[in-house]
Formats: structure tokens, sequence, C-alpha cells
């Protein structure tokens, strides 16, 4: 399975991105420099964490008009795997590629702390190798990962399934309490209507490796490939 | 040349964490009569443009695409000789 990590200027955590699939997944990994314009030969796109062009103006409004987003969502289109993570999925948003918005923390605070996080629909194919109950520990590092969405599309994303990641306890219960960034209704992680676009604020590609303290998020690159081998019979 | 003098704000309804902390900080300091606070952007666009009516659409349009996100943000400007 062939991954590619866009690059952006000021990208941070594509190195971490790579050195995930490189080393730890064991697939085949190339970057891809945001003024490209044809993405090909690629199973699953990442667009990494980080601030991509300073943060200028609001997170990710200026990397949604690189040239090789054009491409990203020609491959999102066609049914193609698109993960964003943290800065990613600021980036997925501003493009419209998924719903909602991403703006600053209601504690104001950049929080870089462990999260806990509810999976709420196991039949993706990004969360369908992650056991049903199970709680996964990822971190978050950001000042600016609070969901918003408009009631209606709030209940669209319900009716559709949409919402994956939920802040929760360590036990699993979503509480307010547990909620690092003010995101409605505690959401973490959403995807669009088809199940193939989905954007993340905690970090997988920080909790791959029992060495890291979690290897939860490996779960996630895990269901990839699965859904991969299967859709490759 | 004209300006645009454009100004960004939350939509109502969305939470402003940054008005609501400043709010909290007048209060503190004494002014009893505050309402509410709200922090937005401010931003100039000079454009080499005369003619009013073509400005005030390019004005809206860069608003829209780039400037301004719909889905948390509203937006107002004015257009200025300068």
């Amino acid at each position: 399975m062939k991954y590619g990590v866009v690059v952006f200027p000021g990208s941070t955590c594509d190195v971490d991105a790579y050195s995930l699939v490189k080393d730890v997944l064991k697939q085949s990994v190339e970057y891809i420099w945001h003024q490209e314009e044809k993405v090909t030969g690629f199973d699953c796109l990442i667009l990494p964490a980080g601030a991509s062009f300073g943060d200028y103006l609001r997170c990710g409004a200026l990397a949604r008009f690189s040239p090789v987003m054009k491409a990203v969502a020609d491959f999102a289109r066609q049914g193609g795997l698109v993960l964003g993570l943290g800065n990613g999925f600021q980036i997925l948003t501003e493009a419209g590629l998924l719903p909602g918005a991403l703006y600053r923390n209601t504690s104001l605070q950049f929080r870089c702390q462990d999260s806990y996080l509810k999976v709420e629909n196991c039949d993706t194919p990004f969360t369908r190798e992650i056991p049903p109950e199970q709680v996964l520990k990822i971190p978050i590092a950001h000042g600016q990962g609070n969901y918003y969405a408009d009631p209606e599309t709030l209940r669209q994303l319900k009716a559709n399934g949409q919402i994956i990641f939920r802040y929760a306890t360590a036990e699993g219960e979503v509480t307010p309490a547990a909620n690092p960034n003010g995101s409605v209704d505690n959401i973490a992680g959403v995807c669009n209507e088809s199940k193939n676009v989905l954007g993340m604020m905690p970090l997988p590609e920080r909790a791959s490796e029992a060495l890291l303290g979690s290897a939860d998020g490996k779960l996630i690159f895990t269901s990839i490939l699965k859904y991969w081998e299967e859709c490759r019979l | 040349m004209l300006k645009a003098e454009i100004k960004v704000l939350l939509k109502q309804g969305v939470l402003d964490p940054q008005g609501q902390a400043a709010e909290k900080s007048l209060s503190a300091l004494g002014y009893q009569n505050i309402n509410q606070v709200r922090i937005g952007k401010y931003l100039e666009v000079t454009l080499n443009e005369k003619d009013r009516t073509a400005a005030e659409a390019q004005v809206r349009e860069m608003c829209t695409r780039l400037l301004t996100n719909a889905v948390i943000e509203d937006y107002t400007f004015e257009l200025v000789e300068v």
C-alpha cells in the first residue's frame, strides 16, 4: 500500500507521519510537495499536522489554495482515502472536504496532553479494526481545535454516522470535563458522507508505538490497511 | 485607488472565547456596565480600481473565497478613496 504525505510550508508533523508509515506500518510512502498539481499512484493521502503557512489568517485557510489541494479533492471524489491530522483536519474543513470549522479553544490555551477518544462509528475504512467499546488514548497538541458546526449540520453528521471520535474520560464517558477545547458535542473527528475522508485533531501518528506511551493510534492505520487489502481483492 | 476596510466577527451564536475573557477582565477592572465584548479582525485591502461597483463585487468575492470562513464568521466592509 502506498501513502502520500502532503508537505506544506510550515508543516511540522510530516516527518512523524512519514516515519510511522515507513518504520511502523512497513508500507511505502512518499512526500508530496504542496505545489504538485497531480497525485498519482497513491492509495491514501495524509495531510499532516503542524502550522501550514504559519496558521496565518485562519488555520488551514491558505494551505487550502495550494495547487495540490485540487488533486487531493479529485482523489477524494474518486473514493481515495484522505486522512487529515490536526492542521490537516483544519485544511480539510477550510477546503470544504469536511463539514464544520475549527477555531480557538474555549480555554484560550494551547493544549498538549493525552486525550481519550470514544469511537462513535466502527464501520468506516479508518475504524473497522478498532474493537467496539475500546477507548483510544491519543494525544492532542493544538490551540485551535474547537470544532463548530451549526445545528442543522450537526443533525446531519449524527444521522449519517459522520461523527467518528468524541473526547471522553479514560472509561469512555463523554463529559464536559473531558472536552479539552470546547468542541461542540465533544467532537474530535468527523468524516465526509461517503466515509473516505477523515479529519481529527488528536494525533495518532504520535501514539502508534508502545514506546511513545500508547499504540492505540495504530488501530486507525491497520484499519486503513485492512480496508485497502479487501478493496484489492 | 480604493481601500476596503473589512471587519470580521464571529457569528452571533458562535462562542467567542477571546471576547468573553476580555469581558471578564473589564468587569474585574470595575466596569459595571459591560454587556458584551466581541473580538474579531480588521483587514485592509487596497485596490488599483476606481469603479466602486467593481471593487465592491471583488471584495465580496475575496471575503467569501479566502478572507473569511462563512461557517463561523460574518463580515462587513466599507470602501474609501485613498
